[in-house]
């Protein structure tokens, strides 16, 4: 990607460039090179971590934060600093657990003792029971002391997990090591859950030392679209001078178009977090082609109309008119009855009545059939039985709900492809 | 050592010899002059008399109790035998940091005259397991070399504070035991696991030939000896005897402490600890050896001056050659150089074993040769063994193991040769190769055999197993090991071509087909390569002070407390009774520092010898995966024996219940006791029923939370033992905890007067944990720094700083995270807020609350979102816990509560 190439570049070259480019960036393969708007949090973590690291001091930190607003990225961006002192290079362990991966304490120790290569790991295998890996594990941390040993730094991903292991023997046993004069270790947990500390035990509570770092996006609108401009646009060293600067100059007109900013308000307005936001510049990004050279408004329109859509809508837009019918019997049921579950008869019988009404339009169909449909639609799980454990009940009264709003119901007959006027004015009629 | 082990399981009855010397009219006692024991399974019957040096019945199996034999009663019942005793006392009773008073390294078969009076000398009779010999040795002559191992050597006596030369009166010499004779002792009395009285004797004669205590009738013996029919030992005993003659002076000794794996451990210590741990391996294995005596190749001894060790540098060549033709004349008739070469080996490997399972730091110590050794003198028969013994697993371990002291790979010839005598000497035994003719040829071959043998990594597992072996023969061996080189059998090159023969192995041998944990894995974490850096400013020396872990000179505001614990343990260790204390208190309340400090002050006052001696053992609820896990712990930290948990309670039991004369008080000290609970409560049980045994002299000390544990989980027997010894830890009031940071800041001026009161008042308000004290003031001195670097201030901790800190610490972060949300995850929380005030009710389902927020998006004049984006947004908050979902499955029927007051949500959102 680096390399150097003459300046003229063919379109097709540029443009699997840009998006080879582009889509790293959106996809987080790469750490950015400063953490954005969390500097404060930055500092404070690698203050932290760094005492740990150079002064051999014990500590612990929780760093919370709702999912997608950079926790990992934060660490990332910590650790790469940290790393780049050589002091600290050589010295630190780090060991990584996930309590999505270890899911209880067993595997939780046998992962720290691999990681750490401690002496009963063969090849990378550890061996001995649980109560034998836990002694080790202790005793190898109470051997060491504040200056002589090499810190170890304990990130625990989903730290609300590891809340729930039994006894919580594990978080007890890191944050007792971080508050005695034992091996220095900087426990370090991640988390989405703002009540985490609640989760703790009242031991294992006292042992933390009450640190979080909450990571809140302060993020206004004009900061937003501001990321989104330097995250399209292309480096200064991109190797096609002409192409790149075109490229930039269309970006930036389009972080300025008003429909664009209202796609990114919309987005902005549902969710801060940048991971959002990549996913919608991802999508507009992919539609860029040869014959399609730079973003355009249409590109953000239609990928937020995808990001947006509704996931139902679609399902709605298969069915078929018998079933649309049924759907619709539903809604006038639950309109009549305020929500209260329905069964197969009740929406038989209202579609029967409505078949009667306008029968010169629609088909009448056999109750079978009927039901055939009614069972297709529960097989969408557009219809669900209220409680799936009984079904000692005839299958035609059984208790059903439907899963569908009245805004999608209504929507979905404004999009459904030749509907019958009949079954629309039905719809929208109120009483049935 | 492994002879006395199965001594347990055997039935021992005890009978008076004769009728009654004396009575006692006014105790009912009569008096006995000696007493027979028989061992189901042995013929003979052992008898003590008065004056006989004994040994004892102990908590450790391998080095039962010594002592004389004064008297022996009955009382009226006749059913007691009760015995009166002198004590002698072993190196290893001796309290640890006393050791070193005796100014040297002791002797392992040494013993001291034990003068204490407050020390029960009044012993069950049916405790004692068998005579034993024990010899005066001046206090400047050396300890006699190549003695029997259960001979036993008094120089010294130990009356608890100091050791004093003993007065050679005080040691008569004992009765010597009527043995039969020895012919009737054959090879096949050997396995028994008793000291064989034939060879004991011989050895005796060595013995008393060195220690100046000759007699006729003795040198009678060892002529007789010669004739026996084990004439393997006998060789021994004589050949010890010319050696020891040999290499007797002080500067010998000397030298043979220098190469010795430590300072302060002989030798033999090291030994002797590593035949104790295999003890059990050890009894399979003597029956196998058993059967050897057959199979015993005779190799003749040469004496080579050229291959000499350090040890027997100062042996002049000329010494060796009126030895020769007697040795000759041994081997030629019977098998002795195998066992002349096993003595080496035997005392190899202590060392090598040493280099594997100890601590790095030792691991250096040790002279590089033995571990090159230990390692490397297996590889033949491994070799053949099987190819898959090479896991490069194993291989990658040994060299880690290497990785730190690279000299110790590289190997000196001599270390080679060594290796490759061990190594020969065994196949010798295993493939009954008689090589007598070629030993007159082996002469200076020596470097040709190390070339035979590839030098390869070996799993050091596999080696300590041969180890073993080779202990079994060093233990059948009489002689002492002090030796080496000179005439220690050779390979020759026939044996060297049949060494590599593929050739039947010990099945006990087999390689471990898959990679096993290293048996002697040592629990560290690697050491840093920078040494940490030390604090560099006021504030943060402070911080280091301040950190929980910062040991503090003493605990201030837990006086009362001190002293309580402390007066309890004390009266129990000095009475040698049991008893329990339950200790509880919210956590950060400094129940276990006060108890540690209180166990470290009586360990001092302990070594002022103001208080008797105790051991101290920790075990927490939290550190163990199953609450039956804490016998095995209590277990190991007693004796460092690992077991199962069922066998490791059953051990204790037999421990706490057997009565044992000069047994140590045990301090025990349960933290976080409610996690000891199972369903049956028998862990908690045995814990506090061991201290009410009589002998059991164990002090339990409980901690936990709750005040009301016993009563809550308890049931009634279990609390009962419990007893009502309580004490209950106070949170500490802001004074307390003021105080407490003072102290620990100890004049370093960091923080501003009121800032600290500020501090302890919140926290004493909230909690009274002095951790959570300790960590804002730490905090504290954090941001007093940042900000410090903005804008010159006092320097000092003031009230913004730890305002702020407390405010990290303890604000809510709800209304925050309600206030950086986005602006449909705020119109969320309204429409649920709204939906709530309509129901009435404090859940909601999404539909509803969906209505809601749509009409709430109209009223913003915000574009309504889609049911899924509306989930979506509802997802992110119940992620955060702003809102409570239950059953996401149920989509629109997703139920809805808040995890925040309304009034923190609308407060939130207004100041927005």
């Amino acid at each position: 990607m680096s390399k150097r190439r003459p300046a003229a570049l063919s379109d097709v070259q540029c443009v699997s460039l840009v998006q080879e480019l582009l889509r790293e960036r959106l996809c987080h393969q790469k750490l950015p090179d400063q953490p954005i708007g969390l500097d404060s949090q930055y500092k404070h973590l690698l203050e932290l971590l760094r005492r740990t690291a150079v002064h051999g001091e014990s500590n612990s930190v929780l760093i919370v934060g709702p999912r997608g607003s950079g926790k990992t990225m934060l660490l990332g961006c910590v650790l790469r600093e940290l790393m780049s002192l050589k002091e600290v290079q050589k010295n630190v362990l780090l060991v990584e657990l996930n309590g999505l991966l270890q899911t209880d304490d067993k595997i939780a120790l046998k992962e720290i003792t691999r990681q750490l290569h401690l002496e009963n790991v063969v090849g990378d295998k550890v061996f001995g029971s649980f109560a034998e890996n836990l002694a080790f594990l202790l005793e190898a941390l109470k051997k060491g002391d504040k200056s002589s040993s090499r810190p170890v730094l304990f990130l625990l991903d989903e730290f609300d997990l590891f809340a729930h292991h039994k006894n919580q023997t594990l978080l007890y046993n890191l944050l007792d090591v971080s508050q005695s004069a034992q091996t220095p270790v900087a426990v370090v947990g991640f988390t989405c859950r703002l009540d985490v500390l609640e989760l703790l035990e009242k031991r294992v509570k006292s042992r933390f030392s009450h640190r979080q770092i909450h990571l809140f996006s302060s993020l206004s609108f004009s900061q937003y679209v501001d990321v989104v401009r330097l995250q399209l646009s292309l480096p200064q060293d991109f190797p096609d001078h002409r192409f790149s600067s075109q490229w930039n100059q269309s970006v930036t007109k389009l972080c300025e178009d008003k429909s664009v900013l209202e796609v990114l308000k919309r987005s902005f307005n549902s969710s801060k977090d940048f991971r959002s936001l990549f996913s919608l510049l991802f999508m507009a990004v992919s539609r860029v082609s040869v014959s399609h050279s730079t973003l355009c408004e249409a590109d953000f329109l239609e990928s937020g109309r995808l990001i947006s859509a509704d996931s139902k809508a679609n399902v709605l837009h298969g069915l078929s008119i018998l079933e649309l019918c049924l759907i619709i019997a539903m809604k006038h049921l639950n309109d009549t009855y305020d929500g209260e579950p329905f069964n197969f008869q009740m929406v038989h019988n209202e579609f029967k009545k409505f078949i009667q009404r306008k029968s010169h339009s629609i088909h009448k169909f056999e109750k079978p059939v009927v039901m055939k449909a009614f069972e297709h639609l529960l097989q969408l799980e557009l219809v669900r039985p209220v409680d799936s454990g009984v079904c000692k009940v005839q299958r035609e009264y059984q208790l059903m709900r439907l899963m569908l709003e009245h805004g999608q119901v209504m929507e979905a007959l404004q999009r459904y492809p030749q509907c019958p006027t009949d079954v629309k004015q039905w719809a929208l009629s109120a009483f049935a | 050592m492994s002879r006395y082990i199965t001594r347990l399981s055997m039935r021992r009855t005890y009978k008076w010899n004769g009728r009654p010397v004396g009575e006692d009219r006014k105790l009912r006692r009569q008096y006995y002059g000696s007493m027979s024991i028989s061992v189901d399974g042995r013929t003979e019957d052992v008898t003590v008399s008065l004056g006989q040096y004994i040994l004892i019945e102990g908590e450790n199996d391998d080095n039962p109790f010594v002592a004389q034999l004064l008297k022996l009663y009955t009382d009226e019942s006749g059913k007691m035998k009760t015995a009166v005793v002198q004590w002698f006392v072993r190196m290893y009773e001796v309290p640890q940091y006393k050791r070193k008073l005796l100014g040297r390294d002791p002797h392992p078969q040494e013993v001291f005259f034990y003068q204490d009076s407050s020390c029960d000398n009044e012993v069950d009779g049916e405790s004692i397991l068998a005579p034993v010999q024990i010899m005066y040795i001046a206090p400047e002559h050396p300890f006699p070399e190549g003695k029997s191992k259960d001979m036993l050597f008094v120089k010294h006596s130990w009356d608890t504070k100091s050791f004093q030369a003993v007065d050679p009166e005080l040691i008569e010499p004992p009765p010597s035991p009527k043995s039969p004779p020895p012919s009737s002792r054959g090879p096949q009395a050997r396995p028994l696991p008793t000291p064989d009285p034939s060879i004991m004797k011989r050895a005796i004669t060595g013995a008393i030939t060195r220690g100046s205590m000759s007699t006729g009738k003795m040198s009678s013996t060892e002529a007789e000896s010669l004739h026996s029919a084990s004439k393997l030992s006998a060789a021994k005993a004589l050949s010890a005897k010319r050696r020891s003659r040999a290499s007797s002076g002080p500067h010998v000794r000397k030298k043979l402490e220098l190469c010795s794996p430590s300072k302060n451990m002989s030798r033999d210590d090291v030994l002797g600890e590593i035949l104790d741990k295999h003890i059990d391996t050890d009894k399979t294995l003597m029956s196998k050896m058993n059967t050897s005596p057959s199979g015993r190749i005779s190799i003749s001894i040469r004496l080579t001056p050229l291959k000499c060790n350090e040890e027997q540098q100062i042996l002049p060549l000329s010494s060796h050659s009126p030895d020769k033709p007697t040795l000759t004349a041994y081997g030629s008739d019977s098998a002795t150089s195998v066992f002349l070469g096993v003595p080496a080996l035997g005392d190899d490997d202590p060392e090598s074993l040493n280099n594997t399972g100890r601590t790095p730091r030792k691991r250096e110590a040790t002279p590089r040769r033995a571990s090159v050794r230990g390692l490397k003198a297996r590889t033949p028969s491994r070799r053949k063994d099987s190819a898959s013994l090479k896991e490069p697993a194993l291989t990658a371990l040994a060299e880690e193991e290497h990785e730190d002291s690279p000299a110790q790979t590289a190997a000196t010839p001599r270390s080679k040769r060594k290796s490759a005598q061990l190594v020969s000497s065994r196949i010798r035994k295993q493939l009954n190769l008689i090589a007598n003719k070629f030993d007159l040829q082996s002469d200076g071959e020596d470097g040709d055999e190390d070339d035979c043998f590839v030098p390869s990594k070996i799993d050091l597992q596999s080696s300590s197993d041969e180890e073993l072996e080779a202990k079994v023969d060093s233990e059948d061996e009489l002689v002492v090991k002090k030796r080496r080189g000179s005439r220690t059998p050779r390979a020759t090159d026939k044996s060297c071509v049949s060494a590599r023969t593929p050739c039947k192995t010990p099945s006990k041998k087999a390689a471990p087909s898959t990679p096993r944990t290293p048996r002697h894995a040592t629990p560290s974490i690697p050491s840093r390569t920078a040494p940490a850096r030390k604090p560099g400013n006021v504030l943060e020396e402070a911080r280091a002070r301040l950190h929980v872990s910062a040991v503090p000179e003493s605990l201030p505001c837990r006086e009362q407390e001190f002293q309580d614990i402390y007066n309890f343990v004390e009266s129990k260790v000095i009475d040698g009774t049991g008893g329990c204390m339950y200790i509880s208190g919210v956590p950060g309340t400094g129940k276990t520092a006060t108890v540690h400090e209180v166990i470290r002050s009586l360990q001092q006052s302990a070594e002022q010898d103001e208080i008797p001696h105790f051991n101290f053992i920790e075990i927490n609820g939290m550190k163990m995966t199953d609450p039956h896990q804490a016998y095995v712990q209590i277990l190991q930290k007693l004796t460092d024996q690992k077991a199962t948990s069922d066998h490791a309670a059953a051990l204790l039991e037999k421990r706490f219940s057997a009565p044992a004369p000069k047994k140590e008080t045990t301090v025990l000290l349960v933290d976080e006791l409610d996690l000891l609970w199972t369903r049956k409560q028998n862990v908690m049980y045995n814990l506090f029923d061991w201290p009410t045994r009589r002998n059991a002299r164990l002090v339990v000390l409980t901690i936990a939370n709750t005040m009301d544990l016993p009563e809550r989980i308890m049931i009634n027997r279990v609390a009962s033992r419990l007893g009502l010894t309580r004490m209950s830890f106070q949170p500490y009031t802001f004074k307390q905890l003021q105080q407490i940071i003072t102290s620990r800041l100890n004049r370093v001026k960091a923080f501003e007067e009121d800032a600290l009161q500020l501090v302890s008042r919140k926290v004493a308000a909230l909690s009274g944990d002095a951790r959570r004290c300790l960590d804002i003031c730490r905090r504290a001195t954090e941001i007093c720094e940042h900000s410090g670097n903005q804008q010159k201030g006092s320097g000092l901790v003031g009230m913004s700083h730890v305002m702020e800190a407390l405010d990290e610490m303890f604000s809510s972060s709800y209304i925050a995270a309600i206030r950086s949300a986005s602006v449909q995850e705020q119109l969320l929380l309204r429409a649920v807020i709204a939906e709530f005030r309509r129901l009435g009710l404090e859940e909601a389902t999404f539909q509803q609350v969906f209505v809601q927020h749509q009409a709430l998006c109209r009223v913003e004049g915000l574009q309504p979102v889609s049911v899924s984006e509306g989930l979506l947004v509802c997802q992110r908050l119940g992620s955060c816990r702003l809102l409570l979902l239950e059953g996401s499955r149920l989509d629109l029927f997703l139920r809805i509560r808040l995890n925040v007051s309304q009034d923190d949500v609308l407060y939130a959102l207004k100041a927005d």
